[in-house]
């Protein structure tokens, strides 16, 4: 699950002559606050604390269809006790939308915990595996490119490499991008997993 | 012990008084064993899943307690969805226990296999599907906890058959920990002293207040608050009861059918105090235009109700009980007369009051069941005109005394919970008046037989004015009345003949002077239901109105009504 969305960049309000109230309820209504200008709206990295159960990891795609809120990427995978999962989910919308999100999560028996890392520093990292059509001939100018964003061959055949990459989803999209002069086969997003950074040296 | 005895003997555990179900293939087991074991609870043979649900629902909003359906897999279950949906909607406590395949046909499109949990996800505030009859107990007591506690709401288990046939050690656990569950209990303080600032200052203040009151039992702290403060109060459709409407700091009912005066005074009031209610769009209308001059203090159990549809200026955490004990002596006695006066001036301008012209109209027995029972009735309706009849003209003094399909408005809601809150009373308990239009009483009037069974006195009230009022009103005002399939005359039964068939008393009332007699007459009978069909006018329309999406301001009124 793994669409790319582009969205208007946030907006700054000029001039604040709307009340808070005001603003808020323009919101809920789903107008802008300004004419013609899109309501700002920011992508939010959550991770999420799950009871390890097929029905948790329902619940929690559930939540986002039947709330109408937009869910851009999913991953899941064992955390550190072996009875939960952590969720890492990439979710778009405005402040009031994000709030809504991370409530109603919370309000789900199966969530343990629900955190918004965005706010916080944090390190986001995304796999990615693509594989290229690519002759013997055009191999050493591919694997050029590819080594400075330190991707790895982890198939080759004569006409076509995989490649592996990982890093933050800027890296991805980079790569992917570079990756589109050639004849791209297949590409495959682990879609992203975070994890907020312990500040050892924070001074 | 096998799942089958575990589960009995569970339910005992856990206090269940009354168990609304219907049995199937998948839990032909429990009902055996209940048929051996002779548990303490009682079982109520529904003549459907749907029935069977709402009737838990009265009786869990009437007595406060948790009500219990038992059905089979499959359609069963897939009966049951309405009812569990109604119960999510409106926050009502009940668990449906529903049947399934064994576990090794779960998948395999077995007979009557129906994805229960997948099914119901999205309108349950959990569920469980139990594959391992070792914790089935401990299951039942997590249901039961996590369907009461908190914002209450509807809890599924989902039973395969093969689980109630293996055995197990039988241990109901006292107590349970759930990881991911939490509820807030008390409010916090720095909250409740802005709270209390926010009070000191205003001029106009305005309890708004919703179902979350009554379902925390929070009517007599939040009575004592209102006058300790003089504010004046309106409640949604939910809150009904929870401050008494004979009280002269009563506004009555807010939002789209409230009255012009509750809703005068949340346009004008300087603060509101939202009180367990959740900003629905039927109370706000177009949601920009609504109470513009209100700081908003919002003491609610659910997170995720705060500030999602008006922005809490300062949101209290919390059950509302508790909160308002805490809020209690933070404040001091206010003089409001300025604000009251102004209220009593538009209480005047435009009071509620309907016709007397010689027509039977639904409000004028709506006014007569009031004065039958002096407002202490519990009155359980349907949706649609008569739900509003029912609810602006009682007069409601008591909590628990108004149930009504709020949230989902679920059609044939009335007469199966109002079976429901009978069977939850204490014997010489208040009179069940059951409040129904000729549309919603037929999408579940098999229930009438059980109820007949059970002798139970239920006033039923039809009042039948031939058509979907709702619907036809609404096409009337909006749509150049095109009247589009809302003529019920063709498809109508005789409503006496019906009652009578289900060997229930049938009544029938054409004038206005016989309202009384007709009452009088069904009030002598009590060994069985009475079915009293009100030939009402089918023109009469409830007012006063907020066209939907519309401002506040913009309410039609009966009277302007009469001018076009």
């Amino acid at each position: 699950m793994n669409t790319q969305t582009h969205f208007a960049q946030p907006t700054v309000v000029a001039k604040q002559t709307l009340t808070p109230q005001q603003i808020f309820r323009k919101q809920v209504a789903g107008e802008s606050l300004h004419p013609g200008v899109s309501d700002s709206v920011h992508r939010h990295v959550l991770t999420v604390l799950v009871e390890n159960t097929l029905d948790a990891l329902n619940r929690v795609a559930n939540l986002f269809s039947q709330r109408g809120f937009n869910l851009e990427s999913v991953s899941m995978g064992e955390a550190k006790d072996p009875s939960l999962r952590r969720m890492t989910i990439v979710t778009i919308g405005n402040d009031r939308i994000i709030a809504q999100v991370i409530r109603q999560l919370n309000n789900l028996i199966d969530t343990i915990e629900v955190e918004d890392v965005t706010l916080h520093d944090h390190v986001e990292r995304e796999l990615c595996l693509v594989q290229v059509r690519c002759s013997a001939l055009e191999r050493p100018v591919l694997i050029s490119v590819v080594d400075i964003f330190r991707a790895t061959v982890v198939n080759i055949t004569p006409d076509s490499l995989t490649f592996e990459v990982t890093g933050p989803p800027a890296k991805i999209n980079a790569f992917i991008g570079m990756m589109r002069d050639y004849d791209v086969l297949e590409v495959a997003r682990s879609g992203r997993v975070a994890m907020r950074r312990e500040l050892a040296f924070e001074h | 012990m096998t799942g089958a005895e575990i589960f009995i003997r569970s339910l005992e555990a856990e206090g269940v008084e009354i168990v609304f179900g219907y049995p199937g293939g998948a839990v032909i087991g429990i009902y055996d064993t209940m048929h051996r074991l002779n548990p303490t609870f009682k079982h109520v043979l529904v003549r459907h899943e749907q029935g069977g649900t709402h009737a838990a629902e009265g009786y869990a909003k009437s007595t406060g307690k948790v009500g219990t359906v038992l059905v089979t897999s499959g359609p069963g279950a897939t009966n049951c969805v309405t009812g569990i949906a109604d119960a999510y909607m409106d926050s009502i406590p009940i668990v449906v226990f529903t049947g399934q395949v064994p576990t090794k046909l779960i998948g395999n499109d077995a007979f009557q296999e129906c994805d229960t949990i997948g099914v119901t996800r999205s309108i349950t505030k959990h569920s469980f599907l139990v594959r391992d009859v070792n914790d089935l107990a401990a299951t039942i007591k997590k249901a039961y906890y996590i369907a009461r506690t908190g914002r209450p709401g509807p809890v599924v288990v989902d039973l395969p058959k093969d689980v109630l046939m293996a055995t197990a050690p039988f241990h109901y656990p006292a107590s349970i920990a759930i990881r991911g569950y939490s509820f807030a209990q008390k409010g916090n303080k720095n909250q409740l002293q802005i709270a209390s600032d926010m009070i000191r200052a205003s001029k106009k203040p305005l309890f708004y207040v919703g179902g979350g009151a009554i379902i925390a039992d929070a009517a007599e702290v939040l009575t004592r608050v209102a006058r300790r403060i003089n504010a004046p109060v309106t409640t949604t459709l939910h809150g009904l009861g929870a401050f008494p409407e004979n009280d002269s700091l009563s506004v009555g009912m807010l939002g789209m059918h409230g009255t012009w005066y509750a809703n005068k005074a949340v346009q004008n009031t300087d603060l509101l105090i939202a009180v367990g209610a959740r900003f629905d769009d039927r109370v706000t209308g177009k949601i920009e235009a609504w109470a513009p001059h209100a700081k908003i203090i919002h003491i609610d159990i659910d997170p995720a109700c705060i500030s999602k549809n008006v922005p809490a200026d300062c949101p209290i955490l919390g059950d509302v009980k508790l909160v308002l004990e805490q809020l209690e002596p933070l404040v001091e006695p206010k003089d409001t007369s300025e604000w009251l006066k102004q209220i009593d001036v538009w209480k005047a301008e435009c009071p509620m009051s309907f016709k007397s012209d010689g027509k039977l109209r639904p409000q004028e027995i709506i006014r007569a069941l009031r004065d039958k029972t002096g407002g202490h009735a519990t009155v359980v309706t349907d949706v649609g005109q008569n739900q509003m009849w029912g609810a602006q003209f009682f007069t409601y003094v008591h909590p628990r005394t108004h149930i009504t399909s709020g949230g989902l408005g679920t059609m044939g809601f009335s007469l199966p919970a109002a079976m429901g809150v009978a069977f939850g009373q204490k014997p010489g308990g208040l009179p069940v008046i059951s409040i129904n239009g000729d549309g919603g009483v037929l999408m579940n009037i098999q229930e009438l037989g059980v109820a007949a069974a059970h002798k139970l006195p239920l006033k039923v009230v039809i009042l039948n004015n031939s058509y979907l009022g709702m619907v036809r009103q609404w096409q009337e005002l909006f749509h150049e009345e095109r009247y589009s399939h809302t003529d019920l005359t063709p498809t109508n039964p005789d409503f006496v003949k019906l009652a009578e068939a289900f060997n229930c008393v049938g009544l029938r009332c054409e004038r206005p002077e016989d309202i009384q007699s007709t009452i009088d007459a069904a009030w002598e009978v009590t060994d069985r239901p009475v079915v009293m069909d009100f030939k009402v006018i089918m023109e009469e329309k409830v007012f006063p109105m907020v066209p939907s999406g519309a401002t506040t301001d913009e309410m039609i009124t009966a009277s302007a009504e009469d001018i076009n």
